[in-house]
């Protein structure tokens, strides 16, 4: 395939050179090392950046300036924030329990890295390609509800605990829909490898890439996925569990200098890495949306991808706010659940309906896609009707800021 | 034997141990999660690469969440530390000396084990299994088990909401069914 | 020591540890542990007999512990929704408490 051309092969042929030139039993060694210290630099570096990004895109929607103080227009922020976080003092409670409490951050993060191995941030750039790359994802990011529990539990604060126990039932509520909308592609690629579902999305029919997010059923499955996804990584709206005007910081209160510092970056990496796990299932990975636009180096799309996907965080966290717990947990079960079910239904339907079925390409694609929407469309109607019943929403009035 | 599997299994087992003799709760249940996750690497070590992340996701991800939220739900992170193991202890203890003696006479001196594991299969690498395969087998061969098992998922998951109900302190005892009370509209 | 030996005998360690577990310790909870631990102990041996034994590609052996995974998390969940049951009812988890059978 020479699509792309030497610009989006420049890594995987970087590598293959640095492997090349050391002694053959170190290869492997020296291989594994390189994917991890690119995974580790890679997404750390993004973390910084995002910070910058978020806090300057936050400021701007709540008009104000955020940071500008540190280097042209504040982008050294986060090596400030490093050097403050690295040189303060690290607190532990006396009453914790030092070894849960110490553990509890590094097995976060351990875990959230873990994670990264399976994703395919451009093509021939995955760390690992697993047969079963989707279940690896869903099962090492299992370990993250319990880190964040020994967090919780061994802080010995009621605070932490009630944040624990908080975060834990909304990532297990929410994990489910999360698992069940990936259900639907995973379906239709007829495989788990996440290698393998991209390269089903990079085909193109005329000019148009096969992702599945241009199907009715995989919209409406980006949609929950991604809903769901916020609530597993605790981003407003659904950050509940870090709910500073009832309990103060969540599971991490007691946590200060480097450690905090880690369950920040934890947080967000959980961030990256669902999105792109979203990406890779729904936006068609590191593929280009149009055919006329392969030209582009795969990582590229990735990454771009990757920074749209943020940014709609950051503007969702900006402009929503917070819900109750009753709410959250209604939602989870109420609609996502069944939501999610509907999504894998018209997700079958949608297979079935081949061109034998509907009648040939223009006007057979246009019903499949009509009946697969609909299938989908009447169920959410009902749905949110039936969930709306007896609740009286009042006419609300806005006030802008000048 | 590999050196990463004794590494392994030494994990395994300690976090066996740990889990079940350590005082307070919650780090048995800690323990008990290493127990776990060293057996899905021990599968995937084997070649059993499926299991292994079933493993993980179900066990890491499931069982051990529901055994800490049970700890908590039940005070046990304040019970009396000075009595963990029961007055019948040493009999249980003597008990599984005896069992883990058979076995492991079982082990050694099995015809079985010594022929397959030094047979042509343990020196070639882990038979290649693909996820598909998995589910073919699944699909076809395993259809009825496959399907007694999303029953019993499905009974087990009502009955635990029914265990787990709270009751009305004040409704008639012998009353067949408790409406809910408002704590449970979480 | 062979492999499939290895892994046998670190699974009859592994099931004795979780026997002793369950009938030596007071804690309800601990309990239902040491019979997982012991559930577990009986799926390494199925994986190990599957990856030693003369076929493989029959996945018996896999499949089971599938099968059995899945029981174990509704084993997990019905155990602990009647640990709570009782200990809501008798104040307590020990099991050396819970005699009566009265409710």
């Amino acid at each position: 395939m020479v699509a792309g051309g030497a610009a989006d092969q420049v890594f995987v042929n970087l590598d293959h050179w640095i492997v090349g030139h050391t002694p053959v039993p170190l290869q492997t060694l020296v291989s594994i090392v390189i994917s991890i210290a690119t995974i580790i630099v890679v997404f750390a570096g993004l973390f910084a950046l995002t910070t910058v990004f978020e806090r300057k895109g936050l400021g701007r929607i709540q008009n104000r300036y955020g940071p500008n103080r540190v280097g042209p227009c504040g982008v050294f922020q986060p090596l400030a924030d490093a050097v403050k976080s690295l040189t303060k003092e690290d607190v532990v409670p006396r009453s914790a329990d030092h070894v849960v409490h110490y553990l509890a951050p590094l097995v976060l993060v351990g875990v959230v890295f873990l994670t990264y191995a399976v994703l395919p941030v451009g093509r021939n750039m995955t760390a690992v390609n697993l047969d079963a790359g989707v279940l690896f994802f869903f099962a090492v990011g299992a370990g993250t509800e319990l880190a964040i529990f020994m967090a919780g539990w061994s802080s010995h604060n009621k605070y932490s605990l009630l944040g624990a126990m908080r975060a834990i039932a909304q990532m297990i509520s929410y994990e489910i829909p999360l698992i069940l909308s990936s259900v639907a592609v995973i379906m239709t690629a007829g495989t788990l490898s996440t290698v393998a579902i991209v390269e089903k999305q990079a085909r193109y029919s005329s000019t148009l890439a096969h992702w599945y997010v241009f199907t009715p059923w995989g919209l409406a499955g980006f949609i929950l996925f991604m809903i769901a996804a916020t609530a597993e990584t605790n981003r407003s709206p659904f950050d509940l569990p870090e709910g500073e005007s009832e309990i103060i910081a969540g599971y991490f209160i007691e946590y200060s200098g480097f450690k905090f510092a880690l369950f920040f970056l934890a947080e967000y990496l959980e961030m990256f890495a669902v999105s792109g796990l979203g990406i890779t299932l729904f936006l068609g990975g590191w593929s280009a949306p149009f055919s006329f636009l392969t030209w582009i180096p795969s990582w590229i799309w990735f990454f771009g991808k990757l920074l749209t996907l943020i940014f709609a965080f950051i503007w969702v966290r900006g402009t929503l706010p917070r819900l109750r717990m009753d709410q959250l947990m209604n939602f989870a079960w109420k609609f996502m659940l069944p939501m999610t079910l509907i999504v894998i239904l018209s997700a079958g339907i949608w297979h079935f309906l081949t061109a034998a079925v509907v009648g040939p390409k223009p006007l057979g694609a246009v019903i499949r896609w009509l009946v697969c929407a609909l299938v989908i469309f009447a169920p959410f109607i009902t749905l949110a009707r039936t969930l709306e019943r007896g609740r009286k929403i009042e006419k609300r009035t806005y006030r802008f800021a000048e | 034997m590999t050196l990463a599997f004794l590494i392994l299994a030494v994990l395994t087992v300690a976090g066996g141990v740990a889990a079940m003799t350590l005082r307070r709760l919650v780090h048995c249940a800690l323990a008990l999660t290493v127990a776990f996750a060293g057996l899905a690497a021990l599968y995937l070590n084997l070649g059993a690469e499926f299991a292994g992340l079933a493993q993980l996701l179900v066990y890491v991800g499931a069982i051990a969440i529901l055994i800490v939220f049970a700890i908590l739900l039940t005070h046990g992170g304040e019970s009396d530390p000075e009595k963990v193991f029961s007055p019948a202890g040493i009999a249980g203890g003597v008990i599984a000396l005896a069992v883990f003696a058979v076995l492991g006479w079982a082990v050694t001196t099995s015809s079985v084990a010594h022929g397959w594991g030094a047979g042509a299969a343990a020196q070639t690498s882990a038979p290649q299994t693909s996820v598909r395969e998995i589910g073919l087998t699944l699909m076809q061969r395993y259809v009825l088990p496959l399907e007694v098992i999303a029953l019993m998922l499905t009974a087990a998951m009502i009955g635990a909401v029914i265990l787990a109900w709270r009751e009305k302190r004040s409704v008639d005892p012998g009353a067949p069914s408790a409406p809910p009370s408002p704590e449970l509209r979480v | 020591m062979n492999p499939l030996a290895g892994c046998l005998l670190v699974s009859a360690l592994l099931f004795s540890v979780g026997l002793a577990g369950a009938l030596t310790r007071r804690s309800a909870i601990l309990v239902l542990a040491g019979i997982e631990l012991m559930l577990n102990a009986a799926n390494l041996n199925f994986i190990a007999f599957w990856r030693f034994g003369p076929h493989p590609e029959a996945l018996t052996g896999f499949i089971f512990v599938i099968f059995s995974i899945a029981v174990a998390a509704a084993e997990a969940a019905v155990g602990l929704a009647l640990i709570l049951a009782i200990y809501r009812h008798a104040r307590t988890s020990d099991v050396s408490e819970i005699t009566e059978m009265k409710g």
